[in-house]
Formats: C-alpha cells, structure tokens, sequence
C-alpha cells in the first residue's frame, strides 16, 4: 500500500463520517458541521488527485459558504429542541431502507462506477486543472456563458437587497 | 555540512524533507508566540506609559557567589519569561466545563480556531525559491497559493461562532455572531485586495508573487525592486489588506467579538484553563502568519531593502554588491521573520491608537468605504496591465492614472448619492418620560436597619 493510498483511505473515511453525520445527527449545528467536515476533507481528496483549483474551490465556496447555515440554524431554530421523528413513514422504517440503499447502490454505479472504469489510468498533463488553464478556458471558449452567469449572480445580489430594504 | 545533506535529503528521501519542512515552520510558530505575547504587553505599556511586565525572572546573585563579578547583583531578563509562566499558570489552572453546553463541539472550538494560522503557514515563503532554502521553502509551493490563504482564513470563522454557540451563554452567542459577521463583511475587500496582487503579479503562487516583486521598480528603475507596496494601486490595496487582516484577525479596533465593556469576554467567556490558552495562541499566531502573507504579498517577501544588489553589480562590477546579494539570500529567512514582526508591532501600535469601532461604523467601513476602494483598485490594475502590454511603461502609467482619476469622480458622486438619502444616523433624539415613582419613597433610617 503506498503512502497516497494511506492518505486516501484516512481522508475517505473522514468524508464517510461527515456525510452520514450530516444524516444521523439530531441537533441542526452539528449536522451542519458534519457537512463542513464532509466537504473539507472532500477538498483535501481533490488536492491529493493534483486538481489544486477544484479542491479550493471545494472548501471556499461549499466549506465557507455553510457558514452562513450555521448562521441560519442559530438564528432560525436555535430556541426548538430536535423533534422526535413523528413522521408515518415510521412504521416502514425497514423498507424505505432497503428502497433507500438499493437506491444508492445503482446511482453509484450508473455515475461513479461505470464511467470512471474507463478513465482509471488516464493520464493528464500537468497543466490540466491550473489556475491559469481555467482562466483561459473561462475567457476564451465559454466566456458568454461565464459572463452570463456572472449576471445572474449580480441580479440574486441587487434583488436580495432590494427585498432587504424596501423603502421606496 | 548542514546544506550538503538536505540536498542528499531532496534527492533521496523527500518524504522525510518534507517532515523537516514542516518543523520548521510550526515550531517557529510555537516558539515564537511567547516572545511575542512579550513584545506586545511591553510595547502596549510603553505606549500607555506603564511598565507592564518587567518583574518575572529577575535572578538576584547572592553575595557569596563564587564570581566576585557577579556576586550580590541582579540579573534582569526584562520579565522576557512572563508568557511562559503564564503558560504555566493556565495549564495548572482549573478547567471549568459549564454544564449546560454542547459538550463536544465545545471542545472542537478551540482546536479550530487554532487551524487556521497553522494551515495558512503552509505555503509562506520565507526564503528565496532557488539554492538551498528552495527546498527548504515553502511547505507546499501550490500554484493557488494566495486563493488558499484566503480560504484558510474564512474557514477560522467557524472557531469563533462555534465556540460561542457551544458556550450557551448569550454573551458568547454574541461574540460569535459578530465575529461571523465581521469575517463574511471584511473578507470580501481582503480578496479584491489580493485580486490586485494576483493580478500584477500573473500567478497566484506566493512564490511567483515573491519573485515578480523584484523585477525593475516602476517598470523603469532596474536599480530598485518593484515592492507592490511602493506601486500607488499596491499601496492602495496593502492599506485594504492591513485593515482587512485586523478584521479577520479580531485584533484592536476590531475586536468586537470580545468587547469587554459589551459582552464581557465575547465567545470565549466560558473557557478556562488551556482551552482559553489556545484561543489566545490561535489569535497572536493568527496575527504572526497574517504578517508573513503581508510580507510577501506587499513588502518583496524575504528581500531586505527595495533594492537589486545583482543589478548593481553586474552594472557595476563592484564585488560590495555581490557580498550584499549573497548576504540578502543567507539573511532571508531572518529578514522575514523581521517582516513578521513589523506586522505584529503595527497592530499593536493601532491597538494602542485608536478606539473600537462601533458596529455600524465597522459595516460601513467594510461595505462602503474598502469594498468600492478595492474594486475602483481592481479596475485600475487592469487598464494598468492593458495600457502596459498595449503601449509600454509609459502607457500604462497614463492607463493607471487616468483609471484613478475617474475611480475616485466615481467614488465621491457615489458617496453623494448615498448621503442624500440616507438617515441621519448621527442625530438623535431621546424622549424622557417623566413619570412620578408609583410607590412613595421612604427614607430608611440607616442605623436602625442595620440594627433590627
């Protein structure tokens, strides 16, 4: 087993750990930062596979941005105690697990398995996935769609302050 | 010799290099924070004209001792090992864990707040990126550099606002709610800040960003290095930065999370013991490291003086020069460490100048003042860069200073139109309600209520 191995294996387990906290856990907060830790350790996975960009990106915009759940949960449902689960699925509690599971086993098939079996081993130049190359890419091939999208975001920027502060 | 074998280590065990790498880095760190928990409370005092700190470790000589020379004096160490003991007194003090709290994340807290000054040293050059200290420096040289220091930094939120979150004492809520606020309002106008470096300097690698400052200053003075802080969009954006890190780093006039007169200790109200001595060692390696990023962004990394001793020399051809460029590579790692310190002593000074900020005045700051400042900036470095590739050093001059110029028309008629509107916040007017007691008052007489 190579060392890359060992460092994966330590940070998969902590992804799994994160991701079913962000299930299983009862109180809002720390669910919240089971994601946090998900979505880092997941950011750290994308470092160890040399794509340094998408893993920043990983823990700026996911990481970072849970910040403002955290927020959110403090804010909003700070004050209510975790409910016991009084749904009526309750009852069928076994076979929406399995359907759930079943679920899980064919989705990471149908998108992880079977299209990585073909990439396993494929070799990518060192400049793949820099900063510079993504620049690149952004500004030249798919800059309307970039410049597109910067628009909407500036337009979810103007229309929250605009509900925020309504006094005309 | 010492430089022979790490060049062995690089070639044979790279692995174990890279161990060494990192104990450079993070005992620097843990050993450098007392000092400069020292440098602080002696500073500070000095500038409030006390004494501070000046008793701990004095060693009186006994009359008796062997060395006449030595007998019956004392020897004063300046109260250097206060922080140590200190350190001590923490560590044997009494942990209290209030009942009522989120146990476990009140024990995560600290450890996160602790992270980010550790990480964010990860990618600090502080040497020169050739010969021995390349590689020795940095830990990991990755081509996002700057976007990672600027990542590692938001993350620190999360130690603040969960501790005082865990705490489940108001106060502390408080405290981490404006630390959050604070962070998510000041990282913004850090980031446009860096943009700009990034920017001028092509590449967001900490090394790339070290080595395009020592190119000719001004794009005209070989003689001289082009510090980004000596270039006026530069020094735009280090003032942006400076302020931003203060921010960031909770320090004085920014420290709102733990005002004392308003929240008694802010988020860290309710930790004791070492769980406090870790917060306090997160902040002051926070500010540490927070000074190694200025330095190398702004202030030409390692290099000592703004200026090209290989340029001199080869201009010149006299050998003075050559020993004062081998003398800047040797002293690197000193002159960054001195860098560092420089940063710490300028928050200590402010800390000692000026008053805390109310909380509106920080969000206007934050929002209307460095965040329009840093972007007019941004746009400025662009037509700078255009302006240069497009007609040479002159025009991009002419680009950069006419940008400026429009920038600032655009910035005081936005600064009027806001004003316009906006409510007078500095006016305002308290209505007394003058109602009589609705019990009648009646005087006690002291003597006889003490005495029943």
């Amino acid at each position: 087993m190579t060392l890359n191995q060992v460092a994966f294996i330590i940070l998969a387990v902590f992804a799994l750990l994160g991701s079913i906290g962000v299930v299983f856990l009862k109180s809002p907060v720390r669910a919240a930062l089971a994601l946090v830790a998900n979505f880092f350790t997941l950011g750290l996975v994308y470092f160890m596979l040399g794509s340094e960009m998408i893993g920043i990106s990983q823990i700026m915009v996911y990481a970072g941005a849970i910040m403002v759940l955290f927020l959110f949960v403090i804010m909003i449902l700070r004050s209510k105690n975790p409910e016991e689960d009084s749904s009526v699925f309750k009852d069928r509690r076994l076979v929406f697990g399995f359907l759930g599971i079943g679920a899980m086993v064919a989705l990471i098939y149908a998108f992880v398995i079977q299209p990585t079996r073909e990439l396993y081993g494929a070799n990518f130049d060192r400049t793949y996935g820099t900063p510079q190359a993504i620049g690149k890419v952004f500004f030249t091939q798919y800059v309307y769609p970039f410049e597109v999208i910067s628009v909407l975001l500036l337009l979810g920027v103007v229309g929250s302050i605009m509900l925020a502060k309504r006094k005309f | 010799m010492v430089a022979e074998w790490f060049y062995q280590l690089h070639q044979n065990n790279p692995l174990l290099l890279g161990f060494i790498r990192v104990l450079f880095v993070i005992v620097a760190i843990l050993a450098l924070v007392p000092p400069l928990i020292w440098w602080e409370r002696r500073l500070l005092s000095w500038m409030q004209d006390r004494i501070g700190p000046n008793r701990s470790g004095t060693i009186t000589v006994p009359d008796n001792f062997p060395l006449k020379g030595l007998a019956g004096k004392q020897i004063r160490t300046f109260g250097l090992i206060q922080p140590l003991l200190d350190g001590v007194k923490l560590f044997f003090k009494e942990d209290i864990t209030p009942t009522a709290i989120d146990r476990k994340i009140f024990f995560i807290a600290p450890a996160l707040a602790l992270f980010p000054a550790f990480t964010i040293a990860a990618t600090l050059p502080w040497g020169p990126n050739y010969g021995l200290y390349g590689i020795l420096t940095p830990i990991a040289d990755v081509e996002i550099g700057v976007l990672y220091v600027l990542a590692m930094s938001s993350l620190g939120a999360y130690g603040i606002v969960l501790a005082g979150y865990a705490s489940n004492n108001k106060y502390s809520l408080m405290g981490g709610l404006r630390a959050s606020a604070q962070l998510i309002s000041y990282e913004l106008a850090m980031a446009m800040a860096v943009a700009c470096v990034v920017m001028a300097a092509g590449s967001m690698k900490l090394t790339t960003v070290v080595n395009a400052q020592e190119a000719p200053l001004w794009g005209g003075i070989p003689a001289l290095q082009n510090w980004f802080i000596l270039t006026p969009f530069g020094f735009i954006s280090a003032v942006i930065f400076l302020i931003a890190v203060i921010a960031e780093t909770n320090r004085a006039p920014f420290d709102l999370p733990e005002a004392e007169n308003e929240l008694i200790a802010g988020y860290h109200t309710e930790y004791s013991s070492m769980k406090f001595a870790v917060f306090f060692m997160g902040e002051y390696a926070a500010m540490f490291i927070f000074g190694g990023v200025f330095a190398a962004l702004f202030l030409g990394g390692y290099n000592i003086l703004p200026i090209n001793w290989n340029y001199l020399y080869e201009t010149s051809g006299n050998g003075f020069f050559r020993m004062l460029h081998n003398a800047n590579y040797w002293l690197a790692p000193l002159v960054f460490l001195g860098k560092c310190f420089g940063g710490i002593t300028f928050f200590v000074w402010l800390r000692a100048t000026l008053p805390r900020l109310r909380y509106d005045q920080l969000m206007n700051l934050g929002w209307k003042s460095l965040l329009p400042l840093g972007v007019a900036n941004f746009f400025v470095v662009g037509l700078w860069i255009v302006g240069t590739e497009m007609y040479g050093v002159s025009g991009g001059w002419a680009a950069a200073i006419a940008a400026m110029v429009i920038a600032f028309i655009l910035y005081l008629n936005i600064l009027s139109i806001s004003k316009k509107g906006a409510p007078a916040t500095t006016k305002r007017t308290v209505t007394m309600v003058n109602t009589p007691a609705s019990r009648t008052v009646t005087m006690v007489d002291p003597v006889q209520a003490e005495t029943p």
